[in-house]
């Protein structure tokens, strides 16, 4: 076995992939990864399918040794950065750290989730059928847990051999207001309040987090009180309470809750609005059903493609970056000598 | 019974509500559409999340033809027969008061009656699991007496420690984890109706019902430890 040993990470690290599913009727929140692009992205560069568990950093990064062998690795998510013994490593380019090297994941640059994947995944159990790390349940990560310093994570040997690889992809980089469906509960609002909530601006609160986020804004005024009986929830819901400043339900929700919900974020444009961070500001469109299927189509045709987006490493790239890349061992002084001539 | 609304929850999802009260024969036919739907299972079906008044039908946008799955809603829903039977029934041992129920005595007093009066009444009804939310393991029982119905406190409390037995409104729970809650301790089993590490994690289904035993204080180190040995100590009732 070789394993990943953590140094140092931020106190949510912790394991996730596409989530639980099948014990929201026993109240087990699915969790899994905010950004499934970024998780996607990490995997395919690894060889891995693309909702594997891999490695979640929120806001912070974290510092990594490995012993026992090598690992294949890659980075995804929210810019942000690796580098081996202070070489930084390309962006969306994976890698091999080998023993005694020291890696380091920088922080989330341009949003808030960035994914660690390693070549096979880690050898952790699932727990319900899923790696993902759920505070509330204690169920996935570690035992129940997010890593702290000093855990060995365990990896497959027989899973390291593959190539560096770079991935060259159209960044799904939409711009623009964040797609809704509105409902299930829209009659629960004045028409006013609906027209205010998809013509005002919003600012994502300080209180955001794997759970929800909350927006401040226009207060929603509710028609019909803002009590209702328990029903379901999914991803993306954003749900009104009295005070009339809404929140966008995110993975680690819970089940079943008694507030109206206005609307529902259609699920192409979750990853987007997770990597938005405290402060944004926020506006929403809506849109049809048949607008909202399409958009989930090409995200998982844009998925599905990423693994036909993969190049070997190239060797004609500068000195800084094959030494990153660990590709020319022996090599290096015999270049590095002759650069300075 | 008036023709279910089917509610959008964006691309991924719908709720097909059957009212919009606590009522026992609207969580029966929640029930019974939560079972066909699941037997029949549409292409592209995640999951579904049966509530006190509406199922919640997940999918994958990509797979699952949503105007077929409406269809197959209105087909199922037209002539539905409500689920009554239930598979289990579940005896839960209980301590009732002192330090295992800090609020009986109070309970008792808001409706004149002595606590052995409120702990006869609670033990005595038949409850019915009408759904499992909130936290992993939560169940939402309805079946409380009306005659130890109490509001909820004024101040709810940060903590309260896993299997404590509690009513709030007309409702009756079992608290699955140590969890804050506004409702009332009346008591505290050493049963838990979830354990991550334990087979079968969870114990209680929605559907099933639950009968609280009360037993003696002295009872509590043995069932306590038969709990930690991965014991359910809640036993099923023959019926």
């Amino acid at each position: 076995m070789i394993d990943l040993v953590v140094k140092s990470c931020g106190p949510m690290t912790a394991l996730q992939d596409r989530g639980r599913f099948g014990y929201q009727g026993f109240g087990v929140s699915p969790s899994g990864a905010m950004d499934r692009r970024a998780l996607a992205m990490a995997n395919a560069l690894v060889g891995n399918p693309p909702d594997m568990g891999t490695i979640e950093f929120v806001n912070l990064g974290g510092a990594f040794t490995v012993e026992g062998g090598d690992l294949h690795l890659a980075v995804a998510g929210a810019g942000a950065s690796a580098s081996i013994d202070g070489v930084p490593v390309p962006p969306l380019t994976s890698f091999v750290l080998r023993e005694g090297q020291a890696l380091e994941v920088g922080h989330p640059r341009t949003g808030t989730f960035a994914y660690l994947a390693v070549a096979g995944g880690l050898a952790v159990e699932p727990q319900l059928g899923s790696l993902s790390f759920h505070l509330r349940s204690r169920l996935g990560g570690l035992k129940g847990s997010p890593f702290q310093a000093g855990n060995r994570l365990p990896c497959r040997p027989e899973a390291q051999a593959g190539e560096p690889m770079q991935l060259t992809v159209d960044v799904l980089e939409e711009t623009g207001p964040l797609r809704v469906m509105l409902g299930p509960q829209d009659d629960y609002f004045t028409p006013e309040s609906i027209h205010l909530f998809l013509e005002s601006e919003f600012t994502i609160s300080p209180q955001a987090d794997r759970m929800g986020f909350q927006l401040t804004g226009p207060k929603l005024e509710h028609a019909k009180g803002f009590n209702i009986v328990s029903d379901g929830i999914v991803d993306g819901h954003i749900q009104v309470p009295g005070s009339g400043q809404p929140i966008v339900l995110m993975r680690d929700r819970q089940t079943a809750g008694g507030y109206p919900k206005i609307a529902t974020v259609i699920s192409a444009d979750l990853a987007r609005f997770a990597q938005m961070r405290s402060g944004t500001k926020v506006r929403f469109r809506a849109v049809e059903r048949g607008e909202a299927v399409a958009a989930a189509r090409q995200l998982k045709d844009w998925i599905a493609s990423l693994p036909s987006k993969l190049t070997p490493v190239r060797f004609d790239l500068t000195t800084e970056h094959l030494l990153s890349r660990n590709l020319i061992g022996g090599t290096v002084d015999a270049l590095s000598s002759a650069s300075h001539e | 019974m008036p023709t279910p609304k089917i509610l959008p929850c964006g691309d991924s999802a719908l709720t097909v509500e059957f009212g919009s009260t606590i009522d026992p024969a609207l969580n029966a036919m929640v029930l019974a559409l939560d079972e066909i739907v699941r037997a029949r299972a549409p292409a592209g079906l995640i999951e579904t999340v049966p509530t006190y008044r509406s199922l919640t039908i997940q999918f994958d946008p990509a797979l699952t033809d949503y105007d077929a799955l409406v269809g197959l809603l209105h087909e199922e829903t037209k002539d539905l027969a409500p689920r009554h039977a239930v598979g289990r029934r579940w005896r839960v041992p209980v301590v009732y008061g002192g330090e295992y129920g800090s609020d009986l005595e109070e309970v008792a007093e808001i409706h004149g009656l002595t606590p052995a009066q409120v702990i006869d009444i609670h033990s005595s009804a038949v409850y019915r699991i009408y759904m499992i939310g909130f936290l992993p393991g939560f169940t939402y029982l309805g079946g409380l007496d009306k005659r130890i119905a109490t509001s909820r406190r004024v101040h709810p409390r940060a903590k309260i420690p896993a299997g404590t037995i509690m009513i709030g409104g007309e409702q009756a729970g079992i608290a699955p984890m140590d969890m804050p809650s506004g409702w009332h301790n009346l008591g505290l089993t050493p049963v838990r109706p979830y354990a991550p590490e334990r087979d079968p994690v969870f114990l209680f289904a929605a559907g099933d019902e639950i009968v609280f035993e009360p037993v003696d204080a002295s009872r509590w180190d043995a069932m306590e430890k038969a709990v930690k040995a991965g014991e359910p100590v809640a036993e099923e009732v023959r019926l």
